[in-house]
């Protein structure tokens, strides 16, 4: 199900962090839900890996000893058989990516939407609490919920399309904001907008209202 | 040149022969070679030594059980046993799932084209080459990103380098290795 025309990716230092583990799960959502759409960043992020099997490999032996019978330990957990992991299926062509299907718990259909005011909707998925991770709908033309702007903030169009000042986001594109970053974007007109936005900064509720509602033309 | 130049085939080689022919003397010089570097990279990411000797175990079992699913035309032996090793880590560690992109197969149906392995290989020699050549501090930088659990502003405290300057300086230092790679 790749887009091929995202021009928003994700940076690097983000996909650094995807590759070595450092980051939060929601960032860690975000990216996975990005890389199902971009083959660009999935590349990217594969030779970021090659950098972390590299450094693996040539780490000094000597550092660490194992313990005496580590070796015939582990061929006893090889004896027991691998742990078996259950995954629930994915629906194919679903405007969620596979790895947002599994946080909704099925497709687009079972998210447990809740509304935040004229018209916008949320659904807060579950990550561990360093950051947060949810899903936004943003009826046509809306504005988007304030987000308040504090850390690092990512938001990815799964549907519809959203404009700032400056730049146009369709499906697969991210907009990374941080703090120093103020603007108002706005649904497209054409279509209810569907998002997941990620961010490191505490949710702040009582911003969550869209400041101003206003309808804009695409010219 | 690196020492490791016309290992990573033999390493292929050795996963070939663990999922064909459970040939546990393979399985122990894989084992020999990365349970050790493992267990360190789960050390330096905050693991206390019974903990990361326990999951080291678990990551080369882990190897052994999904042989089927090396793909060498997609990475060299160390990049998937990193990417699991990592994967423990997360789990383990910081107790959390870890979301993945949408399958589009680690886990060859068939055996990929010899041709595409040998360049894969290849590549990743050039890789470990281009990082063994790069200065020391910049090495040091792109290794605590990896295996010491930082984030950079982490990283910040502990070498008392502004922030901007680490992330310049990693971009820097990917910016040499993306260059060496052509
Ligand atoms: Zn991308």
């Amino acid at each position: 199900m790749m887009e091929n025309n995202i021009k928003h990716h994700l940076t690097d230092d983000i996909l650094i962090g995807y590759a070595a583990g450092t980051l939060p799960e929601a960032f860690n959502l975000m990216v996975a839900a990005h890389l199902s759409l971009c083959d660009t960043c999935r590349a990217q992020a594969e030779s970021f890996d090659a950098v972390g099997g590299e450094i693996l490999d040539t780490a000094p032996a000597t550092d660490v000893m194992l313990e005496p019978g580590s070796f015939a330990a582990t061929m006893a957990l090889i004896a027991g058989g691998p742990v078996d992991e259950i995954r629930a299926p994915r629906v194919p062509d679903s405007i969620l990516p596979g790895p947002l299907q599994d946080y909704v718990g099925g497709d687009l259909a079972d998210v447990q939407w809740r509304g935040i005011g004229m018209g916008v909707k949320q659904a807060i998925l579950p990550t561990s609490r360093d950051a947060s991770a949810r899903l936004l709908f943003i009826p046509a033309g809306a504005a988007m919920p304030d987000h308040g702007h504090k850390g690092t903030e990512m938001t990815m169009v799964l549907q519809g399309a959203f404009q700032d000042e400056d730049d146009y986001f369709a499906r697969g594109d991210v907009e990374v904001a941080d703090s120093d970053m103020h603007h108002t974007p706005v649904a497209d007109i054409h279509e209810d907008c569907i998002c997941l936005a990620v961010s490191d900064a505490p949710l702040e509720f009582q911003g969550l209202l869209p400041k101003i509602v206003q309808r804009f033309a695409r010219i | 040149m690196n020492a490791n130049d016309g290992k990573r085939m033999l390493w292929v080689d050795h996963m070939y022969r663990i999922r064909d022919d459970q040939d546990q003397q393979a399985f122990a010089e894989l084992f020999a070679h990365f349970a050790p570097r493992v267990k360190g990279f789960l050390i330096n990411s905050g693991a206390d030594g019974s903990l990361a000797e326990e999951c080291a175990q678990e990551v080369l079992a882990t190897c052994w059980h999904k042989a089927h699913m090396f793909d060498p035309a997609r990475a060299s032996v160390a990049t998937w046993i990193f990417t699991i090793a990592r994967n423990r880590k997360i789990d383990v560690l910081r107790k959390q799932r870890r979301p993945e992109p949408e399958d589009l197969g680690w886990g060859p149906e068939e055996d990929p084209d010899q041709a595409d392995v040998m360049a894969l290989q290849q590549e990743s020699e050039q890789l470990g080459r281009a990082i063994a050549e790069l200065p020391a501090n910049q090495r040091e930088l792109i290794e605590k990103a990896y295996f010491g659990d930082l984030s950079h502003s982490e990283i910040a405290e502990q070498t008392g380098l502004p922030l901007g300057t680490i992330k310049s300086r990693i971009r820097l230092a990917l910016e040499r290795l993306r260059h060496a790679m052509k």
